[in-house]
């Protein structure tokens, strides 16, 4: 049986907040098929399970699930198909992917792709926590899965590793399903959620946070029976616990950028793109959180507004801009996207320091010319810090890399 | 087809029992299949075939070209080796003939290559050849420097060892085995011509028994009055790294063993991850299957040498199996013809290669010992799916899409599974009693989110059945 072929004009691999405003601008543009793909049975991507406030906008606040929705129903709206349940396997060619689902197998060619394919938190494995390998172990995502969307039974006693804003949400999850949140671990000095979120945990719900401390070894045969953890200054306790959830430290799911051959930035473990969102291949563009792991819903959807431009721009017949020089950082900063820069480039960056810094100074330096200097209130790991995009007019394009660098006191 | 799961064990008295559901045990418990006279319970302490050693291994089909010479363990390795191969080939077990390299990274160890090549001999296999660096780095372009050679073993494969044992026990139940689960076996009476063996669930007799309990061999073998040997649990921590690290390697890499030690392996398994490991460290626990900082500290900085691109790719999972180590370098298995009993121990790495051999080598010790087995049957071949990455999952093949929509609907997305693989595992002639025998059926949940996107989809699916 030979694969049947479906052609259409840009598809967007990824219906989560970045692909589904991307598909949205699109078609309300005037494209006639812009075609998204999810391989979840629903539309949405991660904000689906995040039942919590803090989407949408000041005046018009909502919840995970309603922004999911709000977004969905914008891009069936303006005319673009969304195909859920369905997955990208593999390239087909340099614009053309391999799909299958319910439906059978297919390739789809497009005049341009947009890659759309979100972040996953580093799972256990991942972060080589030593132990035994019992049941209970979690990641924000799959707790939330399976508390708000399945109504599953978790366990009674959790552990929730990290200290950041997704952290926080995953100890509200844990509540939400009944289970006590025992203990809160950071390997950090100090929460790095807002003030009153960190207050609220430690004063309203009597969640300790351990600061400065690591998971050393999960224990128990079976279901999980409790966590070892270790200060930095030597000390080691066991908390008994039969859940324990990993947070954060998210990586881009990037297979589909990975097999397609297209450049990788070091620092993202995402595509590179310019400030275009164009990735090394023409054609080919990236957008959310597959791009900077990771940032609010409502930066992916930005980046879904800000790749529709573009992918517009170049089904017009626009030339790329060909010289695009890397944008690099120094440690203590992580990564920044986009990764690559154009003079002119006019979209804000976002970076993520591994460092806690007071009244830092961030300086962006090409071929030891100062292009940018400010003052930072302060940099903390784990949230984002932005960098206005004035500067990049003062790039040669012809010269070596851009180099972001902090320097704290 | 029986198998149990909870309740009193049948009262009446088998002809075989094998305690040990294992590669090994599942292997022989297959063979005795063949006899359709004889009555065979397979009697397992856990709730799944293959949860021993026989899932936490490096999954290598082994030649056998560096066992002792002249052991019975090299005997079996051979035959088992050819066995496996053509078993594997018509049941869908996943194999992929992909050839070793021992590298040698110092004077010494290239001064050992010759000495292998002529043990390989020994061991009546003669395909190795030594290489020089220049076609080492040609062949594996990503090795760390530094290597002075090594010896190609094109004969050595990587194998399914889940799919394996749980061939030998679909196979086994199919053709009238009873299969008795949660049944740990705490002591046998010998009397009368007849063993009584007492489990969690009540008492099982037989008329003859055969000891493949893996790490509790000499537990078992104590209950019968024999101190041959002591098992000593020697763990082995592995890495497993993603998929998409895969193409690092074209060989398995094994290590050249010294005086000073075996050294660690990289080797790409048959799903298409890469696997470093393992360690090599005596306990005395056999529960110990934990990872360690430590043991995982040493598997990085070994991998850092043998191939450096490998530390920045992801790690997918990590495990740890124990062998059945004994006191000496060889399989112990022995008959007992006073007590109609046959003790398999000392079954190390090598178990799963041989698995069939030690199955004859087993059935023919018992009819020797007076068993009349009665006439032979050839037994219905089996076809389990899969799991290998070079084999199109079902969601790959339009034709079964077509037929069965629920093979293009995939659940968990790393590892490209189905609900309809999902469906038929569960209700497979053995099925899963929990989520991790579902992964080893599947590979559900066995990829690089370790159920971040999956984990809730999958465990709904698995409740929802009622399992």
């Amino acid at each position: 049986m030979t694969r049947p072929t479906r052609e259409v004009d840009v598809l967007v691999v990824g219906a989560g907040p970045a692909g589904l405003a991307a598909a949205a601008r699109l078609a309300a543009a005037g494209i006639a098929r812009v075609d998204v793909l999810d391989r979840e049975q629903h539309a949405g991507g991660v904000p689906r399970h995040c039942r919590h406030g803090g989407f949408g906008t000041w005046t018009h606040p909502l919840t995970g699930p309603a922004y999911a929705r709000l977004l969905h129903t914008a891009a069936v709206r303006a005319g673009a198909v969304v195909r859920t349940g369905t997955t990208a396997l593999d390239w087909a060619g340099p614009l053309a992917l391999d799909t299958v689902g319910p439906q059978g197998l297919e390739t789809v060619r497009a005049r341009a792709v947009v890659l759309a394919t979100g972040a996953r938190e580093r799972p256990r494995a991942a972060r080589l926590v030593p132990g035994t390998r019992p049941d209970g172990v979690y990641t924000t995502g799959e707790l939330q899965q399976a508390v708000h969307l399945y109504g599953q039974r978790i366990g009674t006693r959790a552990v929730v590793v990290g200290a950041e804003s997704v952290s926080y949400a995953a100890a509200d999850t844990v509540r939400a399903a009944g289970a006590q949140v025992v203990a809160m671990v950071t390997e950090l000095p100090v929460s790095q959620t807002t003030a009153v979120r960190a207050h609220d945990a430690r004063l309203r719900h009597r969640v300790p946070l351990l600061t400065d401390t690591t998971v050393t070894e999960l224990l128990g045969h079976g279901r999980l029976s409790g966590v070892r953890v270790r200060h930095r200054d030597g000390r080691s306790v066991q908390l008994a616990c039969d859940t324990v959830v990993f947070t954060g430290d998210f990586v881009p799911d990037h297979e589909l950028a990975r097999r397609g051959r297209l450049e990788l930035d070091p620092g993202t473990r995402g595509p590179a793109v310019d400030g275009a969102l164009h990735t090394s291949r023409p054609g080919v563009f990236a957008a959310g959180s597959l791009l900077h792991p990771v940032e609010s819903a409502a930066t992916a959807t930005r980046d879904g507004v800000r790749v529709a431009a573009a992918v517009l721009e170049s089904l017009a017949g626009a030339e790329r801009p060909r010289h695009t020089v890397p944008l690099l950082v120094e440690p203590p900063l992580r990564w920044i996207a986009p990764n690559r820069v154009a003079p002119g480039d006019g979209h804000p960056y976002v970076l993520r320091t591994s460092a806690l810094s007071k009244r830092p100074v961030l300086q962006v330096v090409q071929d030891g010319r100062v292009l940018h200097e400010e003052r930072l209130r302060a940099a903390v790991p784990n949230r984002t810090l932005t960098l206005t995009a004035g500067w990049t007019r003062l790039v040669d394009p012809a010269g070596g890399p851009v180099r972001v660098t902090l320097t704290g006191r | 087809m029986t198998v149990t799961l909870n309740g009193p064990l049948p009262s009446g008295s088998y002809d075989v029992a094998v305690v040990g559901a294992g590669v090994v045990g599942c292997a022989i418990a297959r063979e005795l299949a063949r006899r359709p006279r004889l009555r065979v319970a397979l009697v397992e302490a856990q709730d799944d075939v293959g949860q021993g050693t026989s899932k936490a291994n490096t999954a290598i089909l082994h030649t056998g070209f560096d066992a002792v010479p002249g052991s019975l363990e090299a005997r079996l390795v051979r035959e088992g080796a050819r066995r496996l191969a053509a078993y594997a080939g018509e049941s869908g077990i996943a194999v992929e003939p992909v050839g070793a390299l021992l590298v040698a990274w110092d004077e010494e160890q290239r001064a050992a290559l010759p000495h292998l090549a002529e043990k390989a001999v020994r061991n009546e296999y003669r395909a190795t050849r030594l290489i020089e660096p220049a076609e080492l780095y040609e062949r594996e372009p990503h090795l760390g420097p530094g290597a002075l050679g090594a010896l190609h073993v094109p004969g050595e494969s990587i194998v399914c060892p889940w799919t394996t044992t749980l061939a030998y026990a679909t196979q086994a139940v199919r053709h009238g085995v009873d299969l008795h689960l949660n049944s740990p076996v705490s002591d046998v009476n010998w009397h009368d011509g007849e063993h009584v063996l007492s489990t969690a669930r009540g008492t099982l007799r037989t008329r003859r028994l055969v000891n493949a309990a893996g790490l509790h061999a000499d537990t078992l073998d104590r209950h019968l009055g024999h101190r041959d040997f002591t098992v000593t649990p020697r763990r082995g921590q592995l890495i497993v790294f993603d998929k998409l690290a895969r193409d690092l390697v074209h060989h398995i890499l094994l290590p050249v063993p010294t005086a000073r030690g075996k050294g660690v392996l990289v080797t790409p398994t048959v799903y298409g991850n890469l696997l470093l490991g393992p360690t090599a460290e005596d306990l005395d626990d056999k529960r110990a299957t934990g990872s360690t900082a430590e043991g995982l500290a040493l598997l990085r900085e070994s991998g850092a040498r043998i191939l450096p691109a490998l530390l920045d790719e992801e790690v997918t999972a990590v495990y740890a199996g124990l062998r059945a180590a004994t006191e000496q370098d060889d399989y112990r298995i022995t008959a007992h013809p006073e007590q109609a009993y046959v003790t398999v121990g000392g079954i190390r790495s090598t178990g799963l290669t041989a698995s069939l051999a030690i199955a004859s080598h087993v059935t023919a010790l018992l009819a020797d010992m007076g068993l009349d087995p009665g006439p032979a049957r050839d037994l219905e071949p089996v076809r389990m799916p899969n799991l290998g990455e070079t084999h199109p999952r079902p969601h790959r093949n339009a034709r079964r899409v077509a037929a069965d929509p629920e093979y293009g609907s995939l659940v968990c997305h790393c590892e490209g599974v189905s609900r309809g693989e999902i469906r038929d595992a569960l209700a497979s002639t053995v099925p899963p009693r929990n989520l991790d025998g579902l992964r080893r059926r599947t590979r559900a949940r066995a990829g690089r989110c370790q159920g971040f996107y999956c984990g809730a989809a999958v465990r709904e699916l698995f409740e929802g059945a009622g399992a």
